[in-house]
């Protein structure tokens, strides 16, 4: 008996081509099919010279198979992702998700990675998301935030269609993923697409609020935990400045505002480095992933 | 032999019933608000738009400096709800309709759909000059929604003018009725603005009007409002006092003086709105705008308007040089939206200061 799940890809992009090299690497996921709508997808091309399925005829396509995937991921739209998750599950495929859609409850892996391993559908937020809200959930985890705030800012060549099609959801999404995960009282998520050449790596910075008298040690040491915890599935992930303390002003509303700024640098599997959004992307959809294959295996045993 | 003061595209062709040559718009409640670091009160927002409504300014903009959703760390926090103050400035106008701004990326459909429920009447959606494909739907949502649609390209000197309109184009396709050629920067100069302009005009033709927003910065300001105005462009904004970010905006006063000499039809009367900017603008105002060390570097080295006061705030923080700050933004190519970065440089200043005071 096999020890590895079986997936699917659907949207051979570049997220979804990213993590094809990703799950191609995995012990407990095995790759097997790549869906596009597209023939001349490049990805579909590169999908099949790797041994992968390979189709440009859908998701119909797939759901009519003799043998079905136990896991899809999804990197299409969030559109496409509401049209289609009700029917994965049906046929009682687990979707991990990587578009804006929050059909399932979100996931971040070092926040709550194994909170929803038995859930039909998980959402991976949004980017920016995954590359803020462990921060926010660092100070949370330390001391009250009333106020979150996250900037991201990545570089215009690395943010495709769907995500300019559709920036509101970005906001959304986000924001309110720095609320349900962070633990923030309140959230808000800016992005910034930056065309500046050669590419910038992607950045992100962190506001939160605490109060005055804020245990202002403690959410120093969470903040650099979690960049390690973080590192341990995205390497390119650094803290660029020791955490900043500003004191309660008439600017700060009267709380304390602490900020951290980040950088992501990708993994350059598929996508170039200047690229961590995509890659932090795919990397937490791996995490998850395999998080979700292990307790099935597991459990199997 | 034409007149160069016969311009070749007026207001008037596209609303004959206005009878202007030019129509404008005061952004000194919108980009003012950099200026006044967003703590305008309802009274003075009551104040400034009942003298610019008598003064005949056909369009005012009120919004957070950063547009609808602007309150925030990033931006700083507003003193008075916008929502509020777009209320205020709909009920206290008699003419003037009211417009409001908002960034893909800042703000959402949903504060557009506010702002209208609030009395505002033209939507103007703002993108950095490369990326017009993320306001595709919100030009969408606002035609959809009736209201008058402005697109802004901003930080137009950074990309030549078939770039900018090859983006007009996207905007216009997605309903937008005006696009802006604006300088954030307030560092085009003359006939790179009328280079811009002419190219954006080419490019959509009688589609849509063009318009064009300056800055001061290096003092061009009413000299390139005049020369957009030539190239085609029919909708000029501009603050009064210059009340804007950075040096401030094209001194809306001086552009109607201007116009008046040039025989160019504004409906504004010029007495009147100097008074205005005299009795009702001034006492609003922290200080006068100033062309100064900091606002210099921002013409010069490109760098966006509004990152002024967050770069003094940086400078004062952590004992770094503001105009410093100013020249690594534009080095980065940093656009408009990332003034968290300029907390990001001045750390970086400050450790290259404390490591050469350790060496010497």
């Amino acid at each position: 008996m096999s020890q590895k799940l079986t997936a699917a890809i659907v949207g051979p992009g570049n997220i979804g081509t990213d993590l094809m090299y990703k799950l191609l690497r995995s012990e407990v996921i095995e790759p097997r099919w790549m869906i596009g709508v597209d023939p001349s997808s490049e990805g579909l091309k590169l999908a099949a010279a790797q041994g992968l399925e390979s189709t440009h005829e859908g998701v119909d396509w797939l759901l009519k198979q003799d043998t079905l995937p136990d896991l899809i991921f999804e990197a299409t739209s969030a559109y496409v992702h509401r049209e289609y998750a009700p029917r994965y599950e049906e046929a009682g495929i687990r979707a991990i998700d990587l578009t804006p859609a929050a059909v399932g409850p979100a996931v971040i892996p070092p926040v709550n990675g194994e909170e929803h391993v038995a859930a039909m559908n998980v959402n991976m937020i949004t980017c920016g998301g995954q590359a803020t809200i462990p921060m926010v959930a660092a100070v949370s985890r330390a001391a009250a935030v009333s106020y979150a705030e996250i900037v991201a800012s990545v570089s215009s060549m690395s943010a495709g269609p769907g995500t300019r099609a559709n920036i509101d959801e970005f906001t959304r999404t986000t924001s309110a993923g720095v609320e349900t995960i962070g633990g923030a009282e309140r959230g808000k998520a800016i992005i910034i697409l930056n065309p500046a050449e050669p590419p910038m790596i992607m950045r992100d910075t962190i506001y939160c609020a605490v109060a005055p008298d804020a245990d202002r040690d403690a959410i120093v040491a969470s903040i650099f935990a979690m960049e390690k915890a973080v590192q341990e599935y995205v390497p390119g992930y650094r803290l660029l400045q020791e955490p900043q303390i500003d004191e309660p002003s008439a600017a700060t509303q009267g709380q304390t505002k602490v900020s951290v700024f980040v950088e992501v640098e990708g993994a350059g599997d598929f996508l170039p480095p200047y690229a961590g959004n995509l890659d932090i992307m795919t990397a937490a959809a791996t995490q998850v992933g395999q998080n979700i294959a292990r307790s099935i295996l597991g459990s199997n045993a | 032999m034409s007149d160069i003061n016969t311009l070749t595209r007026t207001w008037t062709d596209t609303d004959p019933a206005s009878g202007l040559d030019l129509r404008l718009t005061d952004t000194c409640l919108r980009d003012g608000s950099h200026h006044k670091r967003h703590q305008f009160t309802a009274q003075e927002v009551h104040d400034i738009v009942e003298a610019l409504d008598d003064s005949g300014v056909p369009v005012i903009e009120v919004t957070h400096g950063d547009g609808l959703g602007g309150s925030s760390f990033n931006y700083g926090f507003s003193r008075t709800p916008e929502q509020e103050l777009i209320k205020i400035a709909a009920e206290t106008a008699k003419r003037a309709k009211i417009a409001f701004l908002m960034l893909p990326g800042v703000g959402t459909k949903d504060d557009i759909r506010a702002a209208q429920d609030n009395g505002g009447q033209i939507c103007r959606i703002a993108t950095h000059c490369t990326e017009a494909d993320t306001s595709i739907q919100h030009f969408g949502l606002a035609r959809e929604l009736g209201l008058e649609t402005v697109g802004f390209l901003m930080m137009s000197h950074t990309q030549p003018p078939e770039v900018l309109a090859k983006q007009a184009r996207i905007m216009v396709d997605a309903g937008n009725q005006c696009v802006y050629v604006v300088d954030s920067a307030g560092a085009l100069v003359m006939e790179q603005t009328a280079d811009r302009v002419a190219a954006v005009v080419a490019e959509i033709g009688d589609e849509a009007t063009v318009g064009f927003h300056g800055h001061e910065n290096l003092g061009l300001g009413v000299s390139n409002t005049v020369i957009a105005a030539r190239a085609g462009a029919t909708q000029i904004d501009g603050s009064v006092r210059r009340f804007g970010a950075g040096a401030g905006n094209t001194p809306l006063e001086a552009f109607v003086g201007v116009c008046d000499k040039l025989g160019w039809k504004t409906g504004i009367d010029f007495l009147t709105i100097v008074d205005a900017s005299e009795d009702v603008i001034k006492p609003a105002m922290p200080e006068e705008c100033q062309l100064d060390r900091m606002t210099l570097m921002m013409g010069y080295a490109g760098v966006y308007s509004s990152f002024l006061k967050h770069a003094g705030n940086a400078a004062d923080r952590y004992g770094v040089s503001g105009a410093k700050i100013l020249l690594e933004a534009g080095r980065r190519k940093l656009i408009g939206g990332q003034e968290d970065q300029l907390i990001d440089i001045a750390l970086m200043l400050k450790a290259e200061q404390d490591k050469a005071a350790a060496n010497s």
